[in-house]
């Protein structure tokens, strides 16, 4: 696949690697910037692959499920606020834009667009976070959290006219939706998280000068990262929030 | 070796005369098995004498002692397609006789009498149909097919008899069947063979194969008393079932008369074959299993039968040809309340629903 | 056609003043190290600390087996010791030591690189490793786990009261190790190669480690998400896979196969890397059909991702989907077979030696092709109903994993020993140890062939007297077993200070590792070599060796 990439380099890097005439962010063991950079990349996407694969034996459950309770997912869903959802899913979506500029301006050097772009997928990553964790304790208040103060109360008795009751052996399965409900979003918070706090870190290191020699491997790994990250809210959203509910009024 | 010890001599005579190196063949399904055991243990030993014979032939003729300089060859691509052909086509067949036996193993014929296991923590429970409750043990005649229905009380165990060559999972929340025919007399190990939890190895019984006459007599002398669809009718009333599937034309709940085996169409649009699986979820998750013309009113009774009283349920409406005696118990207790809550089409219902009432259609079940 | 090579002089070598094992000294420099060789080794003392703890739990249980009835430990202790063995053997053995220790050292020299691509996320991958096993001591001293390393559920969410999480956590870490060593050796094979290094110049060494590194990546995940949700459970009581809410315990083991059974694959691909380089080697030839060898592993990786159910055809999974697995899983057998017979005819017109790696080599095709052709049996559907959850398939997957791989990773640590070290082994103790090996394991396992076929089911504390005849022989099996793997041991460490100076090519081997000092210097190679040969071209080291009698000679 890249054999070529790697032969066409110059030959014998050894002979022009002295030790003071290449760039200080090169590595040692690697021959050249370009395969330097081309590693850091490749090296994302096999993770983002690993992610891929992660995320998969959960959705693999939900899909499960969902064919086997469709009425109690119906319910569950019919549960969560949908403006809620669209928010976070503009947030997001705004976030990825913002990191995309941050990613052009540390190609262009242009440390302020940087440093401005940065705060605000930062800023946007917490305000999701921020809604996430409302959502999360409206679903503590309403006893919708599995294992913990589980109600199907709702279910059985539902306050919005267009719910139909469920039986309560039926209701029951609901905590299976809201289980996957908070495992998805969870790990999917998770990744917001750990990619939150790798931003914070960048900007500290940007604050101080850094990214600006155009080695910038590092925010385009981040960059992919993060959208991996929004893509999967991309398929949660309509899986969780949107399919199989009830007219909006 | 026996001037070394006469003791330990002994010791190994015996024992070493004594022990079994292969299981007794005691089912139909037995012979087969080992008709294929002993076609793989051909194809294995085929396998490994032509890998052996290859690489001790070289050894020996390619030594460095006689060939010290080595030929450098680059492949075959005949020789490669040759040893991914036959191996392929070796193992095709193991695949097409295995999965016929695997059919045959599963698939139970439609004359077998069924007798229900529960597995649970470390016991085996065998009902027999006339109500002959046993613990880590099963008796049965030789020479009729023996279907086994079985469900686990608890974890996943696996019931496994090496001398008929059966073996199925036992699973919790599920009906799983095997069947065998016994052929040979005699007393057989009885083991569960998936990891359960501390005494797993404790877990063991024995099968006793029977004359049909023994089978018999067992039966008559281990009685309980009544069989287990007059437990299950016991049960039907005492839980209150006769209230509403009473066959009468005002019932609220479906006429359960002859209900086993046909087949049902369901609130939600499919259809099902009402076998013991379908009855079992509709008595524990009555709500997703609501039959096509009635209101999802039927409580759930998850919690409150355990799977022996629901094995006693199944085996009632399997024998339930006529609601008189339901009605007879229904009258006794209390009258319906007339009118209320009657079938939503209960007019058109009962008609057609009886239109369907056809015998049940043979191995359609499983 | 013909090479005539004549070994080089290893009387006068001597140790390089120069290597990766003198550049620094102390703790520190071995902790924080980003060598990818040191990495290797401290993985290796790792594992081979696991190792110990995973075979005593092994030779308990072989004691316990000796009656009948359970005397020597309770039913309680037994199951914990046979879940340990598996746990510490399966997540902290096998899956790990061919990857992270002869991977980790070879990869980067094999393809004539400086080190991995990531040398900072190996170290780390080394220590979530480290977390891993940590927390898995941990789960044993305080009071071990008794779920059996396949965590079947309900069992292990809601019926045992042992340490279910701490022991799920403990795999869960160390399978992020996994994810990243695979991940690391993935983006080094693509992206590090030395010019001239084509895909079709690499080792088959490479290509089996890029194997297995696929499905380090693409199936590892799937078993953290399951074990994350197993831990869930058990600690909400949510019913994801309990029947009684509602969940499906099947889920778990689909979830749980759809990883271990590819982790087979793991276990033993790499293995296959080192026979094809140790059979080349001693026969001093190319090894026979490089092309089928490497792509037979790379169709066993993809393969190896559509077979997960064959371990549920009794568990009442459709009948049809049992067709379509047992289907697969007769496939994926061919390409194992392919590799086998390559590496037979590899000798053919070779120039055959019988060093001590060649004897581990033997016995790893000996009992791999008896592992695998019963695996056969048990892929058949028919017979998997009678043989499966007996010690027939206890017996199958430990011709595969013991006898296969631990016959593999032997082979390559004494083929590598000379480089990692520089120093020899004696190799008569090297032979010794070797046979003692295969006469122990086949006196071990071929027994519980007949067990299983007798029907005796696997993990039980007290059986039937009539198999005791078996399970006794068994035993005394496993004691000539151990003997086989403490004698290596003890001879390997005395070859650390008092071994024969091996010199850069002992085994007048092809091979870039064998053009370079032993031990290896910190960066491998002074200059980045130039690739312009074939793999295992024995003509071209010929030519090259007798060009350096000309010239230096």
């Amino acid at each position: 696949m890249d054999s070529q990439a790697i032969a066409s380099e110059p030959v014998g890097p050894h002979e022009n690697q002295d030790a003071h005439d290449h760039p200080p962010y090169l590595v040692h063991h690697f021959a050249t910037i370009g395969q330097q950079v081309e590693t850091a990349s490749f090296g994302m996407w096999v993770f983002l692959v690993t992610e891929i694969m992660f995320f998969g034996g959960m959705f693999m459950a939900y899909l499960l499920y969902r064919s086997w309770y469709y009425h109690a997912f119906v319910a569950g869903s019919n549960l969560l606020s949908i403006q809620m959802g669209t928010i976070m899913t503009a947030t997001l979506i705004v976030s990825s834009f913002t990191v995309a500029m941050g990613v052009y301006c540390a190609e262009t050097r242009n440390r302020k667009g940087l440093i401005v772009s940065l705060i605000i997928t930062l800023v946007l990553g917490l305000s999701f976070l921020g809604i996430k964790a409302d959502e999360w304790h409206g679903a503590y208040v309403e006893h919708h959290i599995p294992g913990a103060n589980f109600s199907i109360e709702d279910f059985v008795h539902p306050t919005d006219a267009r719910d139909i009751p469920m039986a309560p052996d039926e209701a029951l399965h609901t905590q299976i939706f809201f289980f996957l409900y908070f495992s998805l979003t969870g790990v999917h918070a998770l990744h917001m998280i750990i990619g939150c706090c790798v931003l914070s870190v960048l900007l500290f290191q940007i604050w101080g000068g850094a990214y600006m020699d155009g080695h910038t491997s590092m925010i385009q790994n981040f960059g992919l990262y993060w959208h991996f990250v929004d893509i999967v809210w991309i398929f949660l959203f309509p899986l969780l929030y949107l399919i199989s509910r009830h007219p909006l009024k | 070796m026996h001037f070394i010890s006469p003791v330990l001599w002994q010791f190994l005579v015996k024992w070493l005369s004594t022990f079994p190196l292969f299981p007794p063949e005691a089912s139909t399904i037995s012979i087969q098995m080992d008709a294929f055991f002993f076609f793989l243990l051909l194809v294995t030993a085929l396998g490994v004498l032509i890998v052996a014979a290859m690489v001790i032939s070289f050894s020996v003729m390619y030594r460095k002692e006689k060939n010290p300089v080595a030929t450098q060859i680059e492949g075959s691509t005949l020789l490669e397609a040759t040893w991914t052909i036959i191996p392929l086509a070796l193992f095709l067949v193991c695949f097409v006789w295995g999965a016929l036996l695997y059919f045959r193993i599963y698939n139970p014929p439609t004359n077998a009498m069924n007798i229900y296991i529960v597995g649970k923590q470390w016991m085996w429970k065998a009902e027999h149909p006339g109500g002959q409750h046993e613990i880590n043990s099963l008796h049965i005649p030789i020479n009729r097919p023996v279907q086994l229905t079985m469900i686990s009380q608890d974890v996943f165990h696996s019931f496994s008899v090496p001398a008929f060559r059966i073996k199925r999972e036992v699973i919790p929340g599920r009906y799983s069947t095997v069947w065998f025919e016994a052929t040979k007399l005699g007393t057989y190990h009885l083991f569960c063979t998936q990891y359960c939890g501390t005494n797993h190895s404790a877990m063991v019984g024995e099968v006793f194969a029977m004359t049909p006459e023994d089978y018999k007599a067992w039966t008559a002398g281990s009685t309980s008393g009544s069989s287990l669809a007059q437990n299950g009718e016991r049960l039907f009333a005492s839980l209150g079932c006769n209230s509403c599937h009473s066959g009468e034309a005002t019932a609220r709940g479906p006429n359960l008369a002859q209900v086993y085996g046909s087949r049902l169409q369901l609130a939600n649009g499919s259809t099902v074959i009402a076998d013991d699986a379908f009855l079992r979820q509709a008595i524990l998750t009555p709500s997703t299993h609501v039959e096509a013309g009635y209101a999802p009113i039927m409580p759930t009774y998850q919690g409150q039968v355990s799977e022996e009283g629901v094995i006693d349920l199944v085996e009632f409406i399997k024998n339930l040809n006529s609601n008189y005696r339901v009605q007879q118990t229904t009258a006794a207790a209390t009258q319906p309340p007339a009118g209320q809550g009657s079938p939503v089409t209960a007019g058109s219902q009962s008609p057609a629903e009886t239109a369907q009432k056809s015998p049940r259609p043979s191995g359609g079940v499983k | 056609m013909s090479t005539s090579l004549s070994l080089p002089d290893q009387q006068e070598a001597t140790l390089p003043k120069l290597n990766y094992l003198n550049t620094e000294f102390g703790l520190k420099s071995w902790l924080l190290t980003r060598d990818h060789k040191r990495i290797a080794l401290l993985y290796l003392v790792t594992i081979a600390f696991f190792f110990a703890i995973g075979g005593t739990a092994a030779a308990l249980m072989r004691l316990e087996l000796l009656t009948p009835v359970g005397d020597l430990v309770s039913s309680d202790t037994y199951n914990k010791l046979f879940s340990i063995h598996g746990i510490i053997m399966v997540f902290f053995f096998l899956v790990p030591v061919a990857p992270a220790v002869l991977g980790n050292f070879l990869i980067p020299i094999m393809i004539g690189a400086k080190d991995v691509a990531f040398p900072k996320l190996n170290l780390l991958s080394y220590y979530l490793f480290a977390t891993g096993g940590c927390i898995e001591l941990f789960t044993i001293l305080q009071g071990g786990i008794d779920t059996g390393w396949t965590f079947t559920t309900p069992l292990s969410t809601h019926y045992v009261n042992t340490n279910v999480i701490s022991a799920a956590m403990g795999i869960f870490i160390a399978g992020f190790s996994s994810i990243l060593t695979g991940l690391n050796f993935i983006v080094t094979i693509h992206r590090l190669r030395a010019p001239g290094m084509t895909w079709f110049r690499l080792p088959l060494f490479i290509w089996s480690y890029y194997a297995t590194s696929l499905i380090f990546v693409l199936a590892t995940p799937v078993i953290a998400i399951a074990l994350l949700l197993l831990v869930l459970e058990r600690v909400f009581g949510i019913g994801i896979f309990d029947p009684a809410m509602g969940g499906d315990p099947l889920l778990f083991q689909h979830l749980f196969w759809f990883y271990s059974h590819p982790a087979v694959y793991i276990m033993i691909l790499p293995g296959m890397g080192v026979i094809s380089e140790v059979m080349a080697c001693f026969s001093k030839k190319r090894v026979f059909g490089y092309t089928a060898v490497a792509f037979s592993s790379v169709a066993i990786a993809v393969f190896s991702f559509f077979v997960w159910a064959h371990h549920m055809f009794i568990m009442g999974i459709s009948n049809y989907s049992a067709l379509v697995f047992s289907f697969f899983t007769m496939l994926v057998a061919v390409p194992s077979a392919i590799k086998i017979f390559n590496w037979s005819a590899t000798m053919y017109k070779g120039s055959v030696t019988f060093d001590t790696p060649m004897l581990y080599a033997f016995s790893f095709i000996g009992l791999f092709t008896l592992g695998g052709l019963t695996g056969v049996m048990l892929a058949a559907l028919g017979m998997d109903i009678h043989v499966t959850e007996t010690y027939f398939i206890v017996a199958h997957f430990h011709y595969v994993m013991v006898g296969g791989m631990v016959s593999a990773v032997m082979c390559g640590i004494h083929f590598w020993w000379p480089k990692i070290t520089g120093r020899m082994y004696p190799e008569s103790l090297g032979r010794l140890a070797a046979s003692t090996l295969f006469i122990g394991f086949n006196l071990t396992f071929f027994p519980q062939f007949i067990l299983g076929y007798m029907g005796m089911p696997r993990r039980y504390h007290a059986y039937p007297p009539e198999f005791q005849a078996l399970n006794v022989l068994s035993t005394a099996g496993a004691s000539i077993l151990a003997i086989g793997y403490l004698l290596p041991a003890m001879y390997l460490l005395w070859s650390l200070k008092y071994g024969k100076i091996a010199g850069s090519n002992p085994w007048g081997a092809a091979g870039l590792e064998w053009e370079i000092q032993s031990p290896p210097l910190t960066e491998n190679f002074v200059e980045t070599p130039v690739v312009d040969h074939e793999a295992y071209d024995y003509e071209w080291l010929a030519q090259k060796h007798e060009h350096e009698v000309k010239t230096l000679g």
